[in-house]
C-alpha cells in the first residue's frame, strides 16, 4: 500500500431549509441582531460604470415561485475587476463590494440586486469571457447549493466568442443563462429549476 | 479541486419529498474554475458586533438569557488539504430548546423564548478556529412523512475565499436517536458522511459550571494555492 493522500472530504451539504433567512438575512424576518443584512447593498458610494438592475423569480417544476430561497451574487466591477483579496490584477472600484444576497420578496419571491454591468474577466488561458454574474440559490428541498450563472442578451457578440457559452452541448438551452433587457439599465434573469426551459446549472 | 458528486448529496431525493420539484434533472455544466469562483468578497472582523457569536445573549433583554441547555460550538474550518481558513464567515441560525424557529410561517406548537432570536455570527481567526456561545437547540415535527422529525441541530453557512467554495450544511450532536430516522440526514449517502456533520461532545472545552462544548470542523473545497497568499484584510 502507498502513503495516503491525506485530503480531507468536503463538508457534505445539507439543504438551507424553510428557515434560511433567519441566519442570512435576520433583518429581513424581523430579527434585529446585525443591523442591516450582509449583502443587501452592493455600492457603498458612487460606482464606476453603468448602473443596473436585476429582477427575477426562481421557480420550481410546477411554475410556483420559491418564497424561501436566498439568492447569492457575485461579479467583477465595471473594468472587469473583482473586489476580493484574491484579485491581483489591480484596484477594483472601492465603492463596489460585487456581493450580493437577497432573500426575495416576502410574497413574491422576487429577488431585486441593484448593480453595475460587469465588465469582461479572462480565463486562466487569457481569453476574455463575456459579461457574467455568478448566481449561487439555496432553498428548502434543494440539497446542495445551485451554481449558474447570468450573462447578457445585448452582449451578443461577447457572448458568442464565450469560452464556456460556445462549449455548452445543447446550444438550444443557452437562452436560459440570459438576462432579458426590460428597460434601459433593467434586466430580467428567471431561473427554473425543472422543465422545459430548465436553467443550465454549473458544476465548476 | 472540482466538487466531489459522488459524496455529496444528489439534488432528486424522493424521501425528502420538498426536492421532487425542485431538483434540476439535466447534467450539470462541467468546465475549470475561472476567477470568477476563486474569488470572494472579502469579511472583516470590524464588522461583528460583541454579541454576535452569542446566541444565548444576543437577542435577550438586559439581565436576562435564553432557555437551554447552554453550549459552546467550536471548531476549524478547513479546505480539502488540511489548511486553516482565515477570514471565513460562518453565520448559524437555529431552533430554540423547545424545538421553535423565530419564523412567521413556523407553525409548530412549541412556544418562542422571549430572549432567543436564533442566528449567530463569527469570523474565523488565523488558524481557521471559530467559536460561539448558544443554547442547544430542540429537535422539531416537519411535514415530510406523517410522524418526521429533526434530529437537534444547528444549520451553518460558511464563506470562504471563493464563490465557488459556498457551502450551507448542518451540525448534528452526537448521540441523538433521530439522526438515523430524519429523511433529510438520510440525503447524505454514507455513514461516513452522516459523522462527518456530527459533532462530538468536547469535555476539554467546556466552562465549568456554565456551558458544555460541542466540536465541529467544517471543510470547504481546497483552492489553488497561487491565488490565495498574502490575504489581507478590509471591509
Ligand atoms: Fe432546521
Amino acid at each position: 500500500m502507498p502513503q495516503s493522500l491525506e485530503y480531507l472530504k468536503e463538508s457534505p451539504s445539507q439543504t438551507a431549509g424553510p428557515y434560511v433567512h433567519i441566519g442570512c438575512t435576520p433583518s429581513f424576518c424581523g430579527i434585529d441582531v446585525y443591523g442591516e443584512d450582509l449583502g443587501k447593498s452592493m455600492k457603498t458610494g458612487p460606482v464606476t460604470g453603468q448602473e443596473i438592475t436585476i429582477r427575477g423569480t426562481v421557480f420550481d417544476g410546477t411554475g410556483t415561485p420559491l418564497r424561501d430561497a436566498l439568492i447569492e451574487i457575485w461579479q467583477a466591477d465595471a473594468a472587469g475587476l473583482y473586489a476580493s483579496a484574491n484579485e491581483t490584477r489591480g484596484q477594483a472600484d472601492p465603492n463596489f463590494t460585487g456581493w450580493g444576497r437577497s432573500p426575495g420578496h416576502m410574497e413574491t419571491g422576487e429577488f431585486v440586486f441593484e448593480t453595475v454591468k460587469p465588465g469582461r474577466v479572462p480565463m486562466p488561458d487569457g481569453r476574455l469571457q463575456a459579461p457574467h454574474i455568478s448566481f449561487w440559490i439555496v432553498a428548502r428541498g434543494i440539497n446542495i447549493g445551485l451554481q449558474t450563472r447570468a450573462y447578457f442578451e445585448d452582449e451578443a457578440d461577447a457572448n458568442a466568442e464565450d469560452p464556456i457559452l460556445t462549449r455548452i452541448e445543447h446550444q438550444v438551452r443557452v437562452p436560459t443563462l440570459l438576462a432579458k433587457k426590460t428597460g434601459e439599465g433593467e434586466y430580467r434573469f428567471d431561473v427554473h429549476l425543472q422543465g422545459p426551459n430548465e436553467t443550465i446549472f454549473f458544476d465548476v | 479541486m472540482p466538487r466531489d458528486r459522488k459524496w455529496q448529496p444528489d439534488a432528486l431525493t424522493p424521501w425528502y419529498k420538498t426536492s421532487v420539484k425542485r431538483s434540476p434533472q439535466a447534467a450539470l455544466l462541467s468546465f475549470p474554475s475561472t476567477l470568477s469562483e476563486e474569488t470572494s468578497p472579502v469579511f472583516g472582523h470590524g464588522m461583528l458586533g460583541p454579541l454576535d457569536s452569542d446566541l444565548i445573549q444576543n437577542f435577550a433583554q438586559p439581565g436576562e438569557s435564553a432557555i437551554g441547555p447552554r453550549i459552546v460550538v467550536h471548531g476549524r474550518v478547513l479546505d480539502e488539504t488540511g489548511r486553516g481558513v482565515p477570514g471565513a464567515l460562518v453565520e448559524v441560525w437555529q431552533a430554540n430548546a423547545g424545538g421553535r424557529y423565530r419564523h412567521k410561517k413556523e407553525g409548530y406548537i412549541a412556544p418562542l423564548d422571549p430572549n432567543f432570536g436564533g442566528c449567530g455570527r463569527v469570523i474565523t481567526d488565523e488558524t481557521g478556529a471559530y467559536e460561539f456561545r448558544t443554547i442547544q437547540p430542540g429537535p422539531y415535527p416537519w411535514p415530510n412523512g406523517v410522524n418526521d422529525w429533526r434530529p437537534a441541530h444547528i444549520h451553518f453557512s460558511v464563506f470562504g475565499h471563493g464563490f465557488a467554495q459556498r457551502l450551507i450544511t448542518q451540525m448534528y450532536f452526537e448521540g441523538d436517536p433521530l439522526i438515523p430516522l430524519c429523511p433529510i440526514v438520510n440525503t447524505l449517502k454514507s455513514e461516513e458522511a452522516i459523522r462527518a456533520l456530527t459533532a462530538p461532545l468536547d469535555m476539554h472545552r467546556t466552562s465549568p459550571m456554565d456551558a458544555r462544548a460541542y466540536k465541529f470542523d467544517i471543510v470547504l473545497r481546497g483552492r489553488r494555492q497561487s491565488y490565495f497568499e498574502n490575504r489581507k484584510e478590509g471591509l
